[in-house]
């Protein structure tokens, strides 16, 4: 009877877990299903801006020199990213540009060559043939080797634009514009005011050992060091600062946040705060911080404090505060007794009975918690430094919102990955080192 | 060659090396707490300096804001549950996009991690190449993605959920990957006795095992999401966030809506965070 109940009890155990087998990846299916619908993931293939990762893409490992005529007063200007900061002096043009009176010839990748002659302006394609943009001071005219505009001339009555594999030429009243690419990110290291960036590396190097100095106040070296630091185009001062904002915030709010949430954990924990009403408001206290997201505190304290590294840091501290007030006060509940009770046998005070019996116990605990969170949190700081505006991520955010540098976000991106990693390696060495407690720690 | 007996060391002599030991490890310590509280002052000031506001001026204006926003919300107490009301599909969305993240990301996690965990990893030769991209990934912070993603798809809930979910699947993959770490091998090695796949294994012999360790993981992951969720909606994802953003950069006049969408991220969030570790208390103590 009983080989009878069993048999029906374990039948019944296996259709329920096949039926569960089968039922919770439809059910994920349909759920996914669903949200399909709801995102609109089908409009997304249309609202997808596929020219913008293309120009994502090639803008942050490329940059273009512009060679621009302006058509009002003849001036022929080679600039960097066609950027007012960064337009090369005469005599610094380079050997793929020749001027000779009135012709300005410039020579692209494989062969192709754009003249520039007066009003007129020559792109010579290979394979194709000459193209011949005029420039009659009330409109374009273009003039084609062949009888149809090929798709990669873009031409309206007031407006031509040729673009190839080599470069752009841009044509319109105002001027006439050629641009460049080249692999790399523009002077990164010195921009066009430093002595240093017309030379060659090693140049730089025969400077640095034993060459004269540049600016006699200075050695080059420390020249060359502030040179980077001050690098209008790149800002790497600026960055270094803003990199060191984000890991402050991090570091102030995650510790800040321990040192607070320690002595509200000992009024949550059981063990250790006998008055009931005491530990259940602070723990609804602790609750509410956690409940109340960092999104809340973010807001309410960049309305108080302002912008800056501050008010992240004590954002992160509010919201940590109720994370770690959980987190210590249940590694408080599980300590054992037994070492405290045995150092109240020696009649120390309840301070001594903390210090001696307790902390022993959890500071590992709670050490290797805060190191976790820190790691962490120098993401959240990336976050929290973009809404408060303060640190890397508002940067970041000012780079994306321009839509035009797309290498600094790449470097923005690069630098902040290589932060996080680091740090990460440092807590989890620190760690590793509190777990395993090879007694050289506390 | 004489040999000297070593005496073995009176009481005395251990007690002053007791006593110098304990006074050394206590100006290590002494000394490592007082680099700490300078770092902490230091970094403090720096902070304050390089802020738009000084600490105490700020202190004081603290409670305005939320003054404003209570005071307008009492006002028009009678709109709040309707402001409540209508911030529900936008949260909705949000709730949706890290439920969205939450199971992707721990999906790929998983995957992740039976790739990286030596041991169980179908190529042990790229085990560690896998454990660097679920490092990589877990160290982009989400916002980077999002904001790349909205350039390229434009605004929506959609690039959230990638630059959540793929986060996800870095953290869950370095977590889960030491889970399997612990794993009893002998369910695997059984299986493999009787030819089973690599997926037939790691399905049948590896995931039985660490299921209920992951879920907990998922929920809690889905705790954190949801909250990553709306501070994403912040800076331009959309959900409720988004609407957060829109109520208060109004300012007056709109600030009882920003309240109501207020009440109801706390009221999601402090039920999300209790049911969470309801289950998760119950999944680990025993009872799977």
């Amino acid at each position: 009877m009983a080989d009878i109940a069993l048999q029906t009890a374990v039948l019944g155990d296996f259709r329920r877990k096949r039926l569960w087998a089968f039922a919770a990846p439809a059910l994920v299916l349909v759920y996914l299903a669903y949200v399909f619908v709801a995102f609109d993931v089908p409009g997304l293939a249309q609202r997808a801006r596929l020219d913008n990762a293309a120009t994502l893409l090639g803008d942050a490992i490329r940059y273009k020199v512009h060679v621009t005529r302006d058509n009002r007063t003849d001036a022929v200007s080679v600039a960097i990213e066609g950027s007012r900061r960064m337009t090369l002096a005469a005599d610094e043009t380079p050997a793929w540009v020749h001027r000779d009176g009135t012709r300005t010839v410039i020579d692209l990748p494989q062969g192709h060559r754009v003249i520039y002659d007066g009003p007129v302006a020559l792109y010579d394609l290979p394979g194709y043939g000459q193209i011949r943009i005029t420039n009659t001071g009330t409109a374009i005219d273009l003039s084609l080797p062949g009888p149809v505009v090929p798709d990669f001339i873009n031409a309206s009555g007031t407006r031509v634009s040729v673009n190839t594999v080599a470069g752009r030429l841009t044509v319109t009243r105002a001027r006439t514009e050629t641009m460049r690419y080249f692999p790399g990110w523009e002077l990164f290291f010195f921009d066009l005011h430093s002595p240093f960036h017309r030379m060659s590396w090693a140049e730089i190097a025969e400077s640095l050992a034993w060459g004269p100095r540049l600016n006699p106040a200075q050695t080059n070296l420390s020249l060359m060091i502030s040179n980077i630091w001050t690098n209008e185009i790149w800002r790497h001062g600026d960055v270094a600062w803003a990199m060191g904002e984000t890991i402050l915030m991090a570091f102030l709010g995650t510790f800040g946040a321990a040192m607070i949430a320690l002595p509200l954990a000992f009024l949550a924990a059981r063990n250790f705060t006998p008055a009931r009403w005491l530990r259940f408001a602070v723990r609804r206290v602790l609750d509410f911080v956690r409940g109340v997201d960092a999104l809340i505190f973010t807001i309410v304290l960049s309305r108080a404090f302002g912008p800056g590294p501050m008010t992240g840091a004590l954002a992160i501290l509010i919201t940590d505060t109720g994370s770690f007030g959980k987190l210590f006060s249940e590694a408080l509940e599980n300590v054992d007794s037994k070492p405290i009770e045995g150092i109240r046998a020696t009649g120390a005070r309840p301070v001594q009975r903390y210090r001696f019996g307790v902390m022993p116990q959890v500071l590992p605990v709670i050490l290797s918690q805060v190191l976790y969170l820190f790691e962490s949190n120098t993401r959240s700081a990336t976050i929290v430094g973009a809404i408060v505006g303060g640190g890397i991520g508002l940067l970041l955010t000012q780079a994306i919102q321009t839509t035009q540098d797309w290498e600094k976000v790449t470097y923005y991106i690069i630098l902040i990955v290589l932060m996080v990693v680091a740090l990460d390696a440092v807590s989890a060495k620190l760690r590793d080192r509190l777990i395993k407690g090879d007694g050289s720690g506390r | 060659m004489t040999v000297t007996p070593i005496a073995p060391p009176g009481p005395d002599t251990i007690r002053r090396a007791y006593l110098a030991l304990t006074r050394r490890r206590r100006l290590y310590s002494g000394l490592m707490l007082l680099v700490f509280a300078l770092l902490m002052i230091a970094g403090f000031r720096t902070a304050e300096s390089r802020n738009a506001g000084g600490f105490v001026e700020g202190l004081a204006h603290l409670p305005d804001f939320p003054a404003a926003i209570l005071s307008e919300a009492w006002d028009k107490a009678e709109n709040l549950p309707g402001h409540m009301r209508d911030a529900l599909p936008a949260l909705v969305e949000t709730l949706n996009v890290a439920a969205v993240a939450t199971l992707t990301g721990t999906l790929g996690g998983i995957l992740l991690s039976l790739l990286a965990t030596r041991g169980l990893a179908p190529l042990p030769a790229l085990a560690g190449v896998f454990r660097r991209i679920a490092d990589i990934l877990r160290a982009v912070p989400e916002i980077v993605v999002a904001l790349v993603l909205i350039f390229l798809l434009g605004a929506g809930p959609v690039p959230a959920a990638i630059a959540i979910g793929l986060h996800t699947a870095g953290a869950m993959g370095k977590l889960f990957a030491e889970v399997n770490e612990n794993i009893d091998p002998k369910p695997v090695e059984g299986l493999a006795s009787v030819g089973a796949r690599w997926s037939q294994r790691m399905l049948l012999g590896v995931v039985p095992q660490v299921a209920p360790n992951y879920f907990s993981y998922a929920l809690l992951r889905f705790e954190i999401n949801v909250r990553a969720s709306a501070i994403l909606g912040f800076v331009g994802a959309g959900g409720i966030g988004y609407d957060l953003k829109n109520a208060m950069t109004f300012g007056q006049g709109k600030l009882d809506e920003a309240a109501g969408i207020f009440i109801v991220l706390f009221l999601t969030i402090v039920v999300l965070d209790q049911a969470s570790s309801l289950v998760r208390h119950r999944l680990t103590q025993g009872r799977a």
